[in-house]
């Protein structure tokens, strides 16, 4: 999870220039949906909807089955009709044009390979469609097939390959005609994880060497984080949040957003404003920071010349070296800014600042730096992600620290999950590398521990 | 040893019910015509022993056959017969190709239904629903009543007797066998391929054309061949609907056996056109074949 929201999504021709043509308010969209509304019967499928998609973009509908993303899907391809509102790619409003007259392609969730065609002939049957010449045709399905790494299998029928094969016909055949937009319906459902995870990065491979604006539909959370510049998480019809993956992931707007994406621990409580200063809330690096590191940054003395050293300088090595220069007294401190996460923008003062959120009768109020102070009096939710939470068996140095006890532990080879049960009953999730080996692990259940996280780990949400 | 049972059991019914009655019909074929009990020449005398065998032999020939190519009556028959056969199966399958279509994309709810009425006429006897056809299509019959009732036509069709009728009846006779094969390859075909066909530049027609036609090809093939082998030995369609001139191979053989009690000369008819259905069927088995494999 945690690589994916830290990865590069720099997709422009400059590669040191981040591709964000959201941000850019000159920038015109590809796709505009423009107060879109799509009834069956007496259900909504889509609630007034608008939103911009620009050229280039990887961008995913994410949502549970039933909330309306295979739907904005259809109705970019021509399938379904808005019952209200338009729908605008590259400018031209796409209402009354069928399917075919469409510049979009989809890839379907079952492949749609049509079963009597060679893998070639079904590569070929968009390029026919439009009449061009049969050399043309070849070339193109050559170059096409040499794409998707398939050349081997162009004689063969869909019935005598591979699922993982079958998947890049699909994708080769919806890329020949070269449509300005890509549409992808779940098109990693039907393969296994590992195969999956290769195919991810293919398609993004792919999607940056054609230069094509990929929409992809999913409802797996990690397949849209790895591959999509922006992420749309919808519900019921509506999209709740837009917006990269890391933003999605480090600060979601809500707390469906929250709970949808990964895994978090969710608490409710009210914000007051905090005020007293506590000496163990100095700013610090992230909870979880290797010992070491903490200790470096108080600093250390840099070697310094006693006073024959001094004399000696002045009377000797003056006329070789010049003057002496009074050196440092201290090392420079460690670079702690990489070590402290990254996206939360609100300031990383001291915490006189922050909110105190009182959540439970008998535990200590939670302390959050990332907040704006005027929302002290509000009930807010925090949404704190269990790698940003520490579990020791000593009281550790921390913003925030609970007790409570090792209730399950859950083993995924490089990390391990601790659901810890507070006194009060509420859950808290902790997550830690496993850096040794399971036998040397010193916390296992029923042991009583301290969970912690610093001020700013947690997301801390209106409600 | 019970291998060998179960693969003999269906070659013995092969052997009983197929092969035993054609080496009779093909020995009768050989035979002469005689005005005896049974009306031909000669009978096998297992008393006389291997001479006699050998004397039975001898008196067997192909005359019958060579008697066929002398009187026209009988190409004649078997092209005309192979005339109605392909032109009613081709509109069968006009006639069943729009039906099993609409079966196939009805809401899953209706398809049993509909399934059963396709089949629902079986329910009541051929020879009956052969009858009520000559209720309708006869000269005072309901069809012509109903056009002059509507006063479409002032004087009454002849349909009766001809070879329309023959046609007619032989459509909505077999149009089940010609139905099913199709629906049930219509009702396997994904629909996201025609999403898919349009997505790619396909109009709805050539849409159609491209991908439906072709992935119900097995159907409509099992389908023609379903209908135009009974068709083209048909004799109770024609010789109740049809007219004098209506010349079908089923009659000739029928008229043969019955009227001319001339065994011999019907069995020779009945061997040639066994041989004419060969081909077909073995064609039809082929195709059931390639179906198979193609889908396993």
């Amino acid at each position: 999870m945690a690589e994916t929201a830290q990865k590069p999504k720099t997709k422009s021709t400059a590669p040191d220039q981040a591709f964000e043509p959201w941000e850019d308010p000159n920038a015109k969209p590809l796709i505009e949906f423009r107060g879109v509304t799509k009834r069956f019967g007496d259900f909504t499928a889509i609630d007034d909807l608008t939103q911009d998609i620009y050229e280039r973009e990887f961008f995913a509908l994410l949502g549970p089955s039933g909330c309306g993303k295979t739907t904005m899907m259809r109705m970019l391809a021509g399938f379904d009709m808005p019952t209200a509102g338009e729908i605008l790619i590259a400018g031209q409003d796409m209402a009354g044009i069928p399917p075919n007259k469409r510049p979009v392609n989809m890839m379907f969730q079952s492949y749609a390979l049509f079963p009597h065609l060679s893998i070639w002939d079904n590569i070929a049957f968009g390029l026919k469609r439009e009449g061009r010449g049969s050399d043309a045709i070849a070339e193109r399905v050559e170059e096409m097939l040499r794409l998707t790494r398939l050349e081997r299998f162009a004689r063969r029928k869909p019935h005598q390959i591979s699922g993982g094969q079958r998947q890049r016909v699909a994708l080769a055949r919806s890329l020949a005609k070269a449509p300005k937009l890509l549409l992808l319906d779940e098109p990693l459902g039907a393969l296994d994880k590992k195969l999956r995870q290769d195919t991810q990065f293919e398609l993004m491979d792919i999607q940056e060497k054609t230069g094509t604006t990929f929409v992809i539909v999913t409802h797996d959370q990690e397949e849209a984080m790895t591959v999509a510049s922006r992420v749309a998480v919808m519900d019921e019809g509506r999209i709740v949040q837009v917006a990269t993956p890391a933003v999605i992931y480090e600060a979601p707007a809500t707390t469906y957003v929250a709970d949808f994406i990964g895994d978090v621990t969710l608490i409710a409580g009210e914000a007051k404003a905090h005020e007293s200063v506590v000496e163990e809330v100095v700013p610090e690096p992230e909870v979880a920071a290797p010992e070491p590191l903490v200790a470096a940054a108080e600093g250390e003395r840099a070697p310094q010349p006693n006073a024959l050293g001094e004399w000696l300088h002045d009377r000797l090595l003056t006329r070789v070296l010049g003057p002496r220069k009074a050196a440092p007294k201290l090392l420079p401190a460690p670079e702690v800014a990489a070590v402290v996460e990254a996206p939360v923008a609100a300031p990383k003062a001291a915490p006189t600042e922050g909110l105190a959120i009182h959540w439970a009768a008998g535990q200590p109020p939670l302390v959050a730096a990332n907040a704006p102070p005027d929302w002290a009096g509000k009930r807010v939710t925090l949404a704190l992600r269990p790698e940003k939470v520490a579990i020791s068996k000593a009281r550790p140095e921390a913003a925030n620290a609970l007790q409570g006890k090792v209730i399950d532990i859950a083993y995924l080879g490089n990390i391990s999950t601790y659901h810890v049960e507070l006194a009060n009953g509420s859950m808290i999730k902790a997550q830690m590398a496993n850096t040794r080996r399971i036998s040397r692990r010193d916390i296992t259940w029923e042991d009583d521990v301290w969970v912690s996280f610093s001020d700013t780990a947690a997301a801390v949400l209106e409600e | 040893m019970r291998r060998w049972v179960l693969i003999a059991l269906p070659y013995a019914w092969l052997l009983a019910l197929f092969l035993a009655p054609f080496i009779i019909v093909l020995k009768i074929s050989l035979s002469d015509i005689a005005l005896a009990r049974p009306p031909y020449m000669p009978q096998l005398d297992f008393g006389a022993g291997l001479a006699g065998l050998r004397e039975f032999f001898a008196a067997l020939d192909f005359e019958n056959f060579w008697f066929l190519t002398t009187d026209d009556l009988y190409w004649k028959a078997y092209l005309s017969s192979l005339q109605i056969a392909v032109v009613s199966t081709f509109l069968t399958l006009l006639v069943g190709y729009p039906i099993a279509y609409g079966m196939a994309r009805s809401a899953q709810e209706w398809r049993p239904t509909l399934l059963m009425l396709v089949i629902l006429p079986f329910w009541t006897s051929f020879l009956i629903r052969v009858y009520a056809w000559m209720g309708i299509l006869s000269t005072e019959g309901l069809l012509n009543q109903f056009l002059i009732g509507l006063g479409l036509v002032s004087d009454p069709l002849t349909i009766l007797n001809t070879n329309t009728a023959v046609y007619i009846g032989i459509v909505y006779t077999y149009l089940p066998f010609m139905i099913l094969p199709i629906y049930a390859a219509l009702e396997k075909m994904d629909e996201s391929l025609l999403e898919a066909a349009e997505d790619l530049g396909c109009s709805k027609f050539s849409a159609f054309w491209l991908v439906t036609i072709p992935l119900s090809r097995n159907g409509i093939i099992a389908g023609c061949f379903l209908v135009f082998i009974p068709a083209i030995g048909e004799f109770v369609i024609p010789s109740l609907l049809g007219g004098s001139d209506t010349l079908m191979i089923g009659k000739v053989l029928w008229e043969e056996f019955f009227s001319n009690r001339d065994w011999p000369v019907a069995s020779a008819v009945a061997v040639v056109l066994l041989l004419i259905l060969i081909v077909p069927i073995v064609l039809f088995q082929r195709n059931e074949q390639k179906a198979r494999e193609a889908e396993g």
